[in-house]
């Protein structure tokens, strides 16, 4: 054996001595005089190479076969190159390398013969792409063969082209496709239609080439040919416009066609289950529905067939429900009469109950696009919608869950709350975050009482409280502080889950902040809503010191229970020194946050005893700002405490917002660039503050931190609306976002009297939505001594004019002054 | 039209959209075809027929690959033939140890394409004679052109079986 000859690699084989090794490489020389041979047959190469038992031998004998091919495709002339290249394609398919091949490629397709053409271009199609350059090499071939008088190898060169066709290759081809186009042959019309698609794809201009000769296509009755046709015609009209246009004429014949297609007998050429040419029913109505869209009167004509279609198809095989719901999308998506929207929903409503889940996942889909529009139809079927969460596929749940949250409403709240919280304890870790979002907001729009809403926050708080987003927190904690009949059942309520768990983190956090601002409630033993847990002092410190120590809770969670142990000190009587020992002993703790907060403690202890109160006085009611923007704005302790990381990161990231922002508190902090205050200064100035204007319920954000804030938010243009009597009322305005406006209303008082019961009262046109926060007060004292705020909300979705008549009471010395303003323009707007 | 078609090539140089061109994982172009590629694997994760409508280089072909194995070979019958996976979704269907994939669009029927499975399956049945695994294996050439013969360009092209059928008699015959 000449091995120079055979390109033969030695292999591991041959270093073994002794009789075995004679054997075996005497087996193997025969193995490779068989490779040798040019006319082995593919079979035996693939009988070889499965019965190689490990990798290793299948890539001993994968190399030995490619050195032979390599070998064979030197040679000029050989009968069996046709075979050594499907040898190679099925070593490519295998997943070995095979570049070597390509030439070889080239040279097959040029060849005469069917078979080594039609090899050939199997090896071009899985071995040639685009960013090989051998591939420009075969447009010449392939345009050779286009004309080619054997309609088999006119398919093959088609086949190529569409497969791998670069751009340069279907610009230098594309008028020989659309003289294909027109030629008599049915079979490479066919081809030559689905090449052309591929060229649009490619070389997106050269569609107006092929449009004449598309339209002519119509009228074909070869089914295959018209499936390609529809297919080219739909390409092209999702392309250009301009096409469009120029094919909704052809709406009635594609109606023609499809009633052709709906109405006659059996045809055993293409039917399907009973369904005739189900692929071409398909296209058609998927072009039907892009010329359709924003069109009346190519509505219009189709109106009939598609009620036609969707009555008269059978549904209860697979191929029927695809026409049904390719009907359905075509009736959704073009403008059709209300009667056939009706059907199509109920159509989906079908599917919904159908027992093949494939198709009830493809209803669930549908209707999530039309839930928006169609919200009534679609509540009919809620619940199946709801039982489908318990289904076991996983994207099934998903879709059941996004649709059940969209048909959420105010009538059924309660009801689809307890299902979706029975899903929340089912459901697979990836939709958790989702349905935790998706019920809290629901909670948040629908709910009935405040009550409900407390407890459905922290029943999902307590089943997947690791999964919900960080605002989670502040919003619970403002809903809480606003809801001031409920905070005795609240803190009971959070003071019994802190004791059976401590693992999840914003519950933990949540309690921790309720058992330090509410901890004397907590203490009294009494409560109306829930029964009283009678607790001791010790009791509670023992249970925010197990947070405190406990290895599960996160810095943010001790920060907090710091915090609360610290409030308690003013709440509670006998245990003051424990505190203090507490505080003290997280003075010198390595988190350098928590050692700060207690160094700032304990110098309360000390130095500042005598504000100690007055700082760590209950909280003032936090304003929520309007609009979903996230709350607790006002509130500085409880947000810098469980935000502290937050804000930093605000701090940097903030120079790129708008000064125009919502009164942010976290902005405002930012914006200034300033280091963060440490918070007893903080704590000290709203204390002064506090203690200047004790009935200040919590207004005016500019009031507070004015003190604090050297630059000051860039405030909205204010306006002045009315100004009598010495009562100046003046407005300013932002927008919250595309629908909602946010006025503020101020007043002030220049005359030499107090005003008393000063009230502020205000209409909008219709279509606006108006709510008008709590005043900030409801007197003015004389000579400006303070301005009174009050908030207004406005939604405006129709976008009219906004104007706003404004009605100012109040009692002057005994009588009572009303008067009314109109206020036509808003600055800002 | 002559003159129209060569300013606008002048000008689409620059304007035609990016997805068309380049073959990359950024199968999202909704303007695209709606097939991306067609396997045939086996439960072990062999590969038995590859059919490529878009461009991808070799180590991206291999990911597919693999990636389409392992979602689809842990599921069972109790999920739905559809798998969302990157943004695109893959129909699937099982014929004994074979998994035959079609990767389409997120626009696309569902239905369509699981039927169209079937229907190739069918015509291979009767090709093959009750074909199995190995005459896949030994016979893959064939079983491109009979991919071929069906579908083209990312699209379905023949639907009817007896059509598909009395031409691979005649290819064969050839």
């Amino acid at each position: 054996m000449d091995r120079r000859y055979l390109g033969f690699q030695p292999t591991e084989c041959e270093c073994w001595r002794g009789s075995v090794k004679q054997r075996f490489i005497f087996s193997k020389y025969k193995h490779y005089y068989r490779a040798m041979s040019p006319s082995v047959p593919l079979q035996e190469m693939i009988r070889a190479i499965r019965s190689a038992r490990t990798q290793c031998e299948e890539r001993g004998v994968i190399q030995r076969e490619c050195a032979a091919i390599r070998a064979q495709f030197r040679q000029t002339d050989n009968g069996g190159r046709s075979h050594n290249l499907a040898k190679l394609l099925y070593v490519h398919m295998l997943g070995y390398p095979a570049h070597f091949g390509q030439m070889e490629c080239v040279r097959m397709i040029a060849s005469p013969r069917y078979s080594e053409k039609r090899v050939g271009y199997l090896g071009a199609m899985m071995l040639l792409d685009e960013k090989q350059d051998a591939s420009l090499l075969i447009t010449n071939s392939i345009k050779n063969d286009l004309s080619h008088s054997n309609q088999y190898v006119q398919s093959l060169a088609l086949c190529t082209l569409a497969c791998m066709g670069s751009a340069e290759m279907c610009r230098d081809l594309a008028p020989e496709i659309d003289r294909l186009l027109r030629s008599s042959n049915s079979y490479i019309k066919k081809k030559a239609a689905l090449c052309a698609v591929h060229i649009v794809r490619k070389v997106h201009e050269l569609g107006e080439l092929f449009v004449p000769s598309a339209r002519s296509l119509l009228s074909e009755k070869n089914h295959g040919v018209l499936h390609g046709a529809v297919v080219l015609i739909t390409e092209l009209c999702e392309r250009s416009p301009e096409t469009l246009e120029r094919f909704r004429k052809t709406v009635p014949d594609l109606v023609q066609i499809m009633k052709g297609l709906v109405i006659s007998g059996y045809s055993p050429d293409h039917d399907v289950a009973g369904v005739s040419d189900p692929f071409l029913q398909v296209r058609i109505l998927r072009l039907l529905r892009i010329l359709g869209r924003n069109n009346e009167a190519a509505s219009d004509a189709m109106n009939d067939l598609l009620a036609q279609v969707a009555t008269n198809t059978d549904s209860t095989k697979t191929v029927g429900n695809a026409v049904l719901y390719e009907t359905v999308l075509t009736v959704l998506d073009i403008k059709s009469e209300s009667g056939l929207r009706v059907l199509a929903v109920n159509i989906l409503g079908r599917f919904l109950l159908n027992n093949d889940r494939n198709i009830r996942y493809i209803a669930m889909t549908s209707l999530q696009k039309i839930v928006s529009t169609d919200h009534n139809a679609v509540q009919r079927h809620r619940g199946t919608i709801v039982d489908c969460l318990k289904d076991q596929d996983a994207s099934v749940k998903r879709r059941a869950l996004e649709l059940s949250l969209a048909l959420v409403s105010a009538s059924n709240i309660r009801s689809m709350m307890k299902e979706l919280l029975i899903f929340l304890s089912s459901c697979p870790p990836e939709l958790r975050a989702q349905a935790a979002s998706g019920i809290f907001n629901a909670a948040e729009r629908y709910a009935p009482s405040k009550r409900w809403h407390i407890d459905t926050i922290l029943h999902v708080l307590t089943t997947a409280g690791g999964d919900v987003r960080d605002e989670t927190v502040p919003n619970l904690i403002q809903l809480i502080t606003n809801t001031s009949e409920l905070h005795c059942y609240t803190v009971h309520k959070l003071y019994r889950e802190l004791l059976t768990d401590i693992s999840q983190q914003p519950l933990v956090q949540v309690a921790c902040w309720c058992i330090g601002e509410y901890g004397d409630l907590l203490l009294k033993g009494e409560c109306q809503e829930t029964e009283a847990v009678q607790v001791t002092e010790d009791d509670v410190l023992d249970a925010l010191e197990i947070v405190l120590q406990s290895h599960m809770s996160t810095p943010t969670t001790r920060g907090f229970a710091l915090t609360a142990t610290m409030k308690l000190s003013t709440r509670i009587t006998d245990n003051v020194d424990r505190i203090r020992s507490i505080v003290s002993i997280y003075g010198s703790c390595i988190d350098v946050e928590l050692q700060q907060r207690a160094v700032e403690y304990n110098a309360l202890f000390k130095k500042y005893d005598h504000m100690r109160a007055a700082v760590l006085e209950r909280m003032p009611v936090i304003q929520k700002n309007s609009l979903g923007q996230t709350n607790g704005e006002l509130s500085e302790e409880p947000i810098k405490e469980s935000q502290p990381g937050k804000v930093k990161q605000e701090e940097t990231a903030l120079p790129q917002q708008p000064a125009g922002q919502v009164c942010d508190l976290l902005d405002l902090l930012g914006g200034s660039q300033e280091p963060l205050q440490p918070s007893p200064s903080v704590g000290g100035s709203a204390s002064t503050q506090l203690t200047a204007a004790p009935t200040s319920a919590g207004g005016d954000l500019l009031d507070l931190l004015g003190g604090f804030e050297p630059t000051p938010l860039v405030p909205a243009p204010t306006v002045t609306v009315y100004e009598k009597n010495g009562v100046t009322l003046t407005l300013s305005c932002e927008q919250q976002s595309e629908s909602g406006l946010t006025v503020t209303l101020t007043a002030s008082n220049s005359t030499d009297s107090d005003l008393s019961s000063f009230t502020l009262q205000a209409a909008v046109p219709k279509s606006v939505q108006l709510q008008m926060r709590a005043p900030s007060r409801d007197s003015l004292p004389a000579h400006g001594g303070a301005k009174l705020t009050q908030l207004v909300v406005l939604n405006n979705p129709n976008k009219v004019n906004l104007k706003m008549r404004i009605r100012v009471s109040y009692t002057c010395q005994g009588s009572v002054v009303q008067d009314t303003v109109q206020v036509d323009s808003f600055p800002g707007l | 039209m002559a003159d129209v078609l060569l300013s606008d090539s002048q000008k689409a140089e620059s304007l035609s959209p990016p997805s068309a061109v380049t073959g990359g994982l950024d199968m999202n172009s909704s303007l695209g075809q709606s097939i991306r590629f067609i396997l045939i694997q086996n439960r072990a994760g062999k590969t038995r027929l590859a059919k490529w409508y878009m461009q991808f280089d070799d180590d991206e072909k291999q990911k597919l690959i693999e990636e389409v194995h392992a979602v689809v070979t842990v599921r069972d019958a109790k999920h739905t033939n559809f798998v969302e996976f990157r943004n695109f979704k893959i129909i699937y269907r099982r014929y004994a140890g074979l998994y035959f994939c079609i990767c389409v669009d997120v626009t696309d029927n569902n239905l369509a394409y699981l039927e169209a499975i079937h229907n190739f399956v069918e015509v291979l049945n009767e090709y093959f004679h009750n074909v199995c695994e190995l005459d896949l294996v030994f016979n893959f050439y064939k079983v491109y052109t009979v991919v071929d013969e069906m579908f083209l360009a990312g699209e379905i092209r023949e639907t009817s079986q007896t059509k598909v059928l009395k031409q691979l008699l005649m290819l064969q015959s050839l």
